[in-house]
């Protein structure tokens, strides 16, 4: 079984193609490298979900369509069901595992226990992942701007009012 | 004995789940590690009737790690098809009384025809779309149109538990008799549950035993469900869920795939993960169906009805005479002396439907309050005059009276909060650029469900005065274990914050699958009994204890709180007592009957809705600016989480009314909108900010603790609140749902 | 998803080469699509070559007003970049209407305009699509057809072309700029996106391994005062019913010039070109925009369910002229009014 490193690492100027069978694949997730086999047809999602243990990040679709599966690449929101992982080496990945340093909890995290704004709980924590970024990204002036800046993270038990009032108090806070 | 005051049941404490989940590491069913699974996926059929002619699974079988191919020729037959009753029932609930892959019959697209096997997710998706079914196909009746003239009237729908006509008085001559009637036909489009998390189970076997990880509603529905199909003893089968990522009624019933992710992991030896994918959703758990619903009132000039009438026809599968009970309600919350409703169900190529949040109110409410809002224009009356005018304290069916109500207040506090008084009920006379604006209200009813099983729980009391207590349910969004401890806590007299509640497995009590708004009253129920019983057995001990300071006191004088029992002047805490004899626990196991089925009231959640929109007058887009919801729940066990789940009731009667659709293709029996960039739920932005107001009754029919649930009942009535509201903007009658832009050019 | 290879290019020349040579690759760059359509097995590449590290992702405005976007910049970055939120708002508000946050943060100027069509019968392996299998039929003639188009169908195909940013960069006369096996080429945004006719699965002229390396908008007068109105069912995270895209510039009353282009009712971004030669001069009033949206949609095609399509444009384009002549807030797309 072949399983050159990545493409860029290698000393040589032509790069290597890679697969179909599983190749080594170095994964840096939440600041720890991670080296798994896998076929190059494996997405972000499931090399977390069913290779690394890191089940935060959820399936809801797998076609671009809920936000379940939203993590951050390099710091920016993405969804991990339409990446595939083999082109995550030398990105950072970060997951909502990942989102506190810490054991306290981020004041997001803290904020949406507060507000309820969860009730099944499976879309929370990429509501929390793209509501950090939201953050970051300046898109939280106002509830019409938060309104449209969360639109890409569906919550079937619809506790929108609620994931707002989270975002706000943390925006108010800070 | 002196009852407890409760302290804890009805405070709005965050969920005991909250860090879990927000963290990510709750569990959920396909989240359990296990070394060595497999993974399962499902081929579906291509076609919506006919048979497999023939299946060419060679490429599969050819592609790496892959385990097994399964047709209906290498499945194993079912022991034995159990019949289709609810889940609430307390016996096997299978979702349909038609099991796959057990024949060559096709009855609808979508339907099992195999199952690859693999080593991982990919290689088994892979090979699913590798294998080669052959059909030969029939022109399948799948649309409301073509199943018009094949209808007939069932004798009794919904597992046997409704009948199929139901009428009082003469209602022909009461509309003969009306001054005015109003008719309406509403039709209104398929939905979906979509939870975010699609069903799935992880299987794994032990010898002859079968554990199941399963996102259900009701580990022991799975359990009895999944033990007759295969022929297993119940002892054998253990289901567990702990964390279940939202139902709304998909899981309420027992599906095909638990017993199919159980099958292939025997056939391959290992633990197999079945997890179905978005678009399979649409076609492997049932759905809430199409359906055509008329609904005619006659009244006097002084808004008094005459008489309602309110027929139904939907499709249904070719096994079973299911369509969700929308006419029910219409007979029992109006006075009126006439009424005549009934179902008319024709066969088509779908499964056979089943329970969807609100199931039957969501739309049967929609009928009549479109149309008593249509009666108050025609009359020239407030709406709630109208409702008011026609108002009873007894169920209009049977004349029991309610055993408890609170609609009055919820319409007066509901308008209150919502600013109703003086509206100006002329159509299409406030805009606001170019946005025509119009109010709307609807009433909400929503039954409590009739049980018929014992529920149980038990509670245990550890020796340093901590406690847990535990019934099989899971937990799948309605909070269901921080609820259950603030209860528990109440009924022993300890701190919530020394209580625990443990759920999901059925090595628990006993406990019915949660649904229909029936978890939290007869959970609680069932925990009040075990928490209470546990409380007596302690109280009993330490006053027959020569050596507690309680000794000789009367066991009813004994109150109990954060733990310490107190008679008078002496006291003893429950550690105290535990640890001076000895003792490492006490347990009680509590047991709760529910009221017989010939109980003489008349069991119903009371609810009002208010909605205000925006309608675009060029380009008919709808947009809901707010919503006012006032609701008599019965006794409210936390006053957050019960808020939360009323408002997300709320924001789902905004997708029935303005989004939420989808069509059968009328040639191929294909569902054309089986994905969630396709069948529209809201987002963010569709949601308004909610108001809800809860006005707690006082209830001691339906269960001890008076609770009647709030699952159901934030969804009733809103579409119809928004749709009248969209008749005060623009002055137009919308019948359809979804009510989208091209019905408002 | 069958198996893959995967190929991560270090240079542009050697990415078109690597795939020109082999009909059975296809480039990698945000996969907002091409994942997607992998998992359905509508797409079956044998490699992917994977074009994010190539340096195609600069965003700057021209000194002659105008703006040159490298194929490989992300939705969000140029919408958020200041020169285009200046020059052309219309490009902005079309990126941020389109798909969701994280969605913008992946997807690739070059892959948008490539993305496919969202018609459920072309994502659905099973049934019948000329798109997808030429020759097969079209399923959505008789099908559930709502979201589909009326402008450019032909009896092989009705699917809507999916992208708004493609439809704003039809309304500002942009170019996308190419490197092929044969060297560097510029089409005109209008040209670049092909009619079904008889050969509904070619959307574009670029031959096997032509690899889009960046868009340039040239600099337009009236641009400065354009914006993009989307109509949908829901209020965010949905592809158009009907979008407008529209740059007006008026003097002494009179339309001096207009840019009009039309999404979610045609297979094309659809350049209102009957609409502008009518308006060119004519009053800005709403009179003359009502003639214009019908002049532009006189010759629709619709279905019974898609009917409603061919009003509702004409209704869109005149809010749309309105809006940019009263300057008023005309945006039903987003949020609830307040």
């Amino acid at each position: 079984m072949s399983s050159p490193g990545p493409a860029l690492a290698r000393g040589d100027t032509t790069p290597a193609e890679r697969g179909p069978e599983a190749v080594r694949v170095t994964l840096s997730v939440n600041g720890t490298e991670h080296e798994i086999h896998i076929e190059p047809r494996v997405s972000l999602l499931d090399a977390l979900r069913e290779r690394l243990d890191l089940t935060g990040a959820k399936k809801g679709c797998d076609q671009g369509t809920c936000g379940a599966c939203t993590v951050w690449v390099d710091g920016r929101r993405a969804l991990a069901c339409l990446t595939l992982a083999v082109t995550c080496e030398g990105h950072e990945i970060t997951t909502v595992e990942g989102l506190s340093a810490d054991a306290e909890p981020h004041p997001l995290q803290r904020a949406f226990m507060e507000q309820d704004a969860f009730q099944c709980g499976y879309c929370t924590p990429g509501q929390i992942m793209s509501a950090a970024a939201l953050l970051d990204e300046g898109h939280a002036r106002d509830d019409a701007e938060i309104k449209e800046w969360m639109s890409g993270n569906i919550c079937r038990c619809a506790a929108y009012p609620n994931i707002r009032a989270a975002i706000r108090a943390v925006r108010d806070q800070t | 004995m002196t009852a407890t005051i409760p302290s804890a049941t009805g405070l709005p404490l965050d969920r005991v789940d909250g860090h879990a989940k927000v963290s990510g590491r709750a569990r959920y069913s396909t989240e359990i590690p296990i070394p060595d699974t497999a993974y399962a996926y499902v081929v579906g059929s291509r076609i919506a009737a006919g048979r497999v002619v023939a299946i060419d699974a060679s490429a599969a079988r050819a592609e790496e790690g892959v385990l097994a191919v399964i047709t209906h020729e290498t499945l194993p037959r079912i022991a034995e098809q159990p019949p289709l009753v609810p889940s609430l029932g307390g016996t096997a609930a299978p979702g349909q009384t038609f099991f796959p892959m057990q024949d060559d019959t096709v009855h609808y697209a979508g339907q099992q025809v195999a199952l690859v096997v693999a080593d991982t997710y990919e290689q088994a998706q892979h090979a699913a779309h590798l294998v080669r079914v052959t059909y030969e196909e029939r022109p399948p009746v799948t649309t409301l149109d073509q199943g018009r003239d094949l209808a007939y009237e069932p004798e009794r729908i919904f597992g046997g538990w409704i009948p199929g006509r139901t009428e009082r008085g003469d209602a022909a001559a009461g509309l003969r008799e009306a001054d005015v009637t109003v008719d309406g036909t509403y039709t209104y489009a398929a939905n979906n549950h979509n939870p975010l998390e699609a069903s799935c189970t992880t299987a794994v076997w032990d010898g002859d035993d079968l554990l199941l990880y399963d996102a259900t509603q009701g580990v022991n529905a799975t359990r009895m469900t999944v033990a007759r199909l295969l022929g297993l003893p119940m002892s054998r089968i253990r289901v567990v869920s702990h964390y279940v990522g939202g139902s709304f009624g998909s899981k309420a019933m027992i599906h095909a795939h638990p017993t199919l992710a159980a099958m292939a992991a025997r056939a391959v030896g290992r633990p197999v993960k079945l997890f179905l994918t978005r678009e399979q959703m649409f076609t492997s758990v049932g759905h809430r169906e199409e359906q055509e619903q008329q609904l005619t009132l006659g009244a006097t000039r002084e808004g008094r009805l005459t008489a309602v009438r309110h027929l139904k026809l939907s499709p249904t599968s070719h096994f079973d005479d299911w369509a969700e009970p929308s006419i029910g309600t219409s007979s029992q919350i109006y006075a009126c002396p006439n009424y005549e409703g009934a179902y008319r169900l024709f066969r088509a190529n779908t499964m056979t439907p089943t329970f969807m949040r609100a199931p039957g109110e969501a739309g049967g409410m929609h009928a009549l309050e479109c149309s008593m809002d249509e009666l108050a224009h025609e009359l020239g009356l407030d709406p709630i005059e109208l409702r008011l005018r026609n108002h009873t304290e007894v169920d209009a069916m049977t004349g029991h009276p309610w055993s408890s109500s609170g609609l009055r207040e919820c319409y007066a506090r509901g308008a209150d909060r919502f600013g109703w008084a003086g509206r100006d009920a002329r159509p299409g006379t406030r805009r606001e650029g170019d946005w025509l604006i119009g109010t709307g209200m609807a009433t909400a009813a929503y039954p409590v469900a009739p049980l018929a099983n014992p529920q149980r729980a038990r509670a245990r009391l550890y020796a340093d005065g901590t406690a847990v207590v535990q019934a099989a349910t899971p937990e799948f969004g309605t909070g269901v274990a921080t609820v259950m401890a603030q209860v528990a806590a109440d009924g022993l007299g300890i701190g919530v914050d020394r209580c625990r509640f443990e759920n999901g497995d059925t090595d628990l009590p006993t406990i019915a699958a949660a649904v229909g708004s029936a978890g939290a009253g007869m959970i609680s129920a069932a925990v009040h009994s075990a928490a209470t019983a546990l409380r007596r057995q302690l109280v009993d001990s330490a006053v027959r204890d020569p050596g507690s300071p309680l000794h000789g006191a009367d066991p009813v004088r004994v109150s109990v709180r954060d733990g310490v029992m107190t008679a008078d002047d002496a006291s003893e805490s429950y550690a105290d007592l535990l640890r001076r004899t000895m003792r490492p626990d006490a347990e009680a196991v509590g047991q709760w009957n529910p009221p017989p089925h010939d109980t003489p009231y008349g069991m119903m959640t009371f609810g009002a809705q208010f909605a205000e929109v925006a309608v675009d007058a060029d380009l008919g887009v709808v947009r809901v600016r707010r919503m006012t919801g006032a609701f008599a729940p019965g006794r409210v066990l936390n006053a957050k989480t019960a808020r939360s789940q009323l408002m997300g009731g709320m924001l789902w009667g905004l997708g029935q009314a303005l989004l939420e659709a989808n069509h059968m293709h009328p040639e191929t029996g294909r569902w054309a909108n089986a994905g969630l960039g396709e069948y529209l739920v809201p987002v963010n932005a569709d949601a308004p900010d909610v108001d809800i107001e809860l006005i707690e009754v006082e209830d001691d029919v339906v269960n001890p603790l008076g609770v009647k649930g709030v699952g159901e009942i934030g969804q009733v009535g809103v579409s119809a609140a928004i749709a009248n509201a969209v008749h005060h903007a623009t002055g137009r009658r919308i019948r359809t749902l979804p009510i989208t832009i091209e019905d408002l050019l | 998803m069958r198996t893959i290879t995967y190929l991560r290019a270090t240079d542009t020349a050697g990415a078109v080469e690597a795939v020109s040579s082999d009909p059975t690759s296809d480039y990698l760059a945000g996969g907002t699509t091409e994942v997607d359509l992998l998992r359905q097995e509508v797409l079956n590449p044998r490699r992917l070559v994977d074009i994010n590290d190539l340096p195609l992702n600069g965003i700057e405005g021209t000194p002659e007003g105008g703006l040159r976007i490298g194929a490989l910049a992300r939705m969000s970055e140029v919408a958020a970049h200041p020169v285009v939120r200046e020059r052309f708002p219309v490009l902005a508000q079309a990126l941020e209407s389109g798909a969701s946050p994280q969605l913008r943060n992946m997807a690739s100027m070059g892959g948008n305009l490539l993305q496919r069509v969202r018609c459920s019968y072309f994502r659905d392996a099973e049934s019948p699509c000329n798109k997808r299998e030429p020759g097969t039929g079209c399923s959505a003639l008789a099908g559930f057809s709502r979201g589909h188009a009326v402008l450019g169908t032909s009896e092989h195909c009705i699917a809507t072309h999916p992208s708004d940013l493609a439809v704003a960069l039809v309304a500002l006369d942009a170019h996308v700029r190419t490197l092929g096996p044969r060297g560097e080429r510029a089409y005109p945004a209008d040209e670049f996106f092909l009619l079904p006719g008889d050969s509904p699965h070619r959307e574009h002229p670029m031959e096997h391994g032509e690899l889009i390396t960046g868009i340039e908008v040239p600099a337009t007068d009236p641009a400065r005062r354009s914006l993009y109105l989307k109509v949908r069912d829901r209020a965010s995270y949905e592809f158009a019913l009907v979008s407008v895209a529209a740059a007006l510039s008026v003097v002494d009353g009179s339309v001096a010039d207009v840019r009009l282009a039309l999404g979610g009712v045609a297979t094309t971004p659809w350049r209102a070109r009957r609409a502008e030669d009518f308006l060119v001069g004519a009053a800005a009033d709403a009179d003359a925009f009502g003639m214009a949206a019908r002049v532009e949609m006189a010759d629709a095609q619709p279905t019974p369910m898609n009917a409603f399509k061919v009003e509702l444009a004409r209704r869109t384009i005149v809010r749309a002229l309105r809006t940019l002549t009263g300057g008023r807030e005309a945006d039903p797309g987003t949020g609830s009014p307040t």
